[in-house]
């Protein structure tokens, strides 16, 4: 009658050994949330999942069949919240910052990497640097526009018996530097440990008012006349692209007795000239690991041929 | 949809074209949408990037400076652009730059109705900095793909059944031969050539 008649077999066939309902049954469930009450299928099919589990006394982790997750590969996880599968290795383990973080690292797969979290209550092995693993029921989350994984203690964790190569998510990008956006420039970072946040007005979001570092970046948009592209530029790009140091930005800083002398001066460098630059992507921004400055000369000889041939 | 507002893209557009492209409009009744210029090639600017030799600034402000400044494409069609107190920084370019210089400006289109009905289109900058020669050949070359890409695309979509919108869109509101345009982008390649051909006999190198 509706297309509940699918997810009600799913449901069906996990609960199937436990409890004895009927595929109609569990439709009718679904009918009455999506269209009696208006109710989304994703949260209708988990409050019909929760009212077996609570029936059969169940938890969610002792589901058959994954629960109708999908498998996703980690470049194509771009929204928050949302219940996937991923197979992928680990590529690196850092070291928790909080107690209730158990592990953080990057998780990779061919189509590149993403950090993931595991959470100290929700009581998972260890995952290993190196190991490939099925990671089933992770949730996905975002901060800043740089999507993770996070597991639960729904999450089940299998070490898997094979290699993954893991992919390079660099991309290369070319045009116009046609903005420097805000938080460029002569920046204050959080000392704390691990901690690298930025700090506004010297306030770090986590913790509080501190002694900045100073540090030297950009956030600038390449343009190619048809697609934008945000760009980091690091100490290292910023003064490659800039020819300013962070000594030399510092003493422009303390002469104007002002730091943001420093975006000023960049702005005249570097605004309105082309550059090619390449660099993993990070969410919306591609990390500039290689720069160039677009100055060689052009050839307009194939442009004429073609503009005279239409 | 994303969480941020994507930024517009700023398309490359001779002057020709530029100044032809007097139609505005909003894609939604929010009083805050973004406005853009209708290109007469079929596309929506609502941000532009060009470079050209600045020709001549001046101070056409009354109570307060008004920087106006005239920027010339390859062919010697003018793109004209005000700033005034709330660009400071590109106000001051225009105050300080000495011309003949070359330029590359970011800006939004804007457009101006005078007494006698006709529809003035400018820019209004976001930036202007001082470039080199090298940057205005690469603009030139860019600006004439992508003004051929639209071109095709404006004709592509005569002989299709399923026109563009934007395309459409200047078909209904302009009656403008696109073939103005590809002339405009043979004259900027042909200057560009002309240039090039004669530059190594007087430099210094």
């Amino acid at each position: 009658m509706t297309g509940l008649h699918t997810p009600a077999e799913e449901i069906h066939e996990q609960f199937s050994d436990q409890l004895d309902v009927t595929v109609d049954e569990i439709e009718e469930r679904l009918d009455t949330l999506v269209n009696e009450y208006k109710v989304p299928l994703s949260e209708a099919r988990r409050s019909v999942v929760n009212t077996y589990l609570d029936e059969a006394g169940m938890d969610r982790e002792q589901l058959s069949g994954g629960g109708g997750n999908e498998e996703v590969d980690n470049a194509d996880i771009d929204a928050p919240e949302e219940w996937v599968d991923v197979t992928a290795k680990v590529v690196d383990l850092w070291d928790a910052t909080a107690d209730a973080v158990a592990q953080v690292g990057l998780l990779g797969d061919e189509t590149g990497t993403i950090k993931f979290t595991k959470w100290s209550k929700s009581d998972l092995p260890e995952l290993e640097e190196g190991k490939v693993y099925s990671l089933r029921n992770v949730v996905t989350d975002e901060y800043q526009g740089r999507f993770s994984v996070k597991l639960n203690r729904t999450t089940t964790i299998e070490e898997l018996d094979e290699e993954i190569e893991v992919g390079d998510d660099a991309v290369e990008v070319e045009g116009a530097l046609v903005d420097i956006q805000s938080g460029s420039g002569l920046i204050k970072r959080c000392p704390e440990e691990d901690c690298t946040r930025v700090l506004q007005n010297g306030r770090c979001n986590e913790h509080g008012e501190v002694e900045g570092e100073f540090d030297l970046r950009i956030k600038g948009v390449l343009d190619d006349g048809e697609e934008v592209t945000e760009v980091i530029f690091n100490e290292e790009a910023t003064e490659e692209l800039t020819d300013i140091t962070l000594g030399q930005a510092k003493e422009m800083a303390m002469d104007a007795l002002d730091t943001t002398v420093v975006a000023d001066e960049m702005r005249q460098t570097v605004l309105g000239r082309y550059y090619r630059v390449e660099g993993p992507t990070l969410g919306r921004y591609v990390l500039a690991n290689e720069l160039e400055r677009l100055d060689e000369p052009v050839d307009a000889e194939a442009m004429l041929i073609k503009a005279r041939s239409i | 949809m994303a969480a941020t507002p994507t930024r517009e893209v700023a398309r490359r557009v001779f002057a020709r074209e530029f100044n032809d492209s007097s139609y505005t409009f909003k894609e939604s009744d929010d009083e805050r949408a973004p406005v853009y210029v209708l290109l007469p090639t079929g596309e929506r600017a609502n941000r532009v990037f060009l470079v050209g030799t600045l020709t001549e600034t001046e101070d056409v402000g009354e109570d307060s400076e008004y920087w106006q400044g005239r920027v010339v494409d390859p062919n010697g069609d003018t793109f004209f652009m005000y700033a005034g107190q709330y660009q400071p920084d590109a106000a001051s370019m225009l105050r300080e730059l000495e011309p003949p210089a070359y330029v590359s400006v970011v800006g939004k289109p804007r457009t101006y109705e005078t007494d006698d009905g006709e529809v003035n289109v400018s820019v209004r900058p976001e930036s202007i900095s001082e470039v080199d020669e090298a940057t205005r050949d690469r603009w030139v070359v860019e600006t004439a793909e992508r003004t051929l890409d639209r071109i095709q695309t404006f004709a592509d979509a005569e002989e299709s059944t399923e026109m563009d919108e934007y395309v459409q869109m200047a078909n209904e509101e302009y009656d403008l031969p696109v073939e103005n345009y590809r002339r405009s982008v043979v004259g900027a390649l042909e200057s560009l050539e002309e240039q090039q051909r004669t530059a190594p006999e007087g430099s210094a190198e």
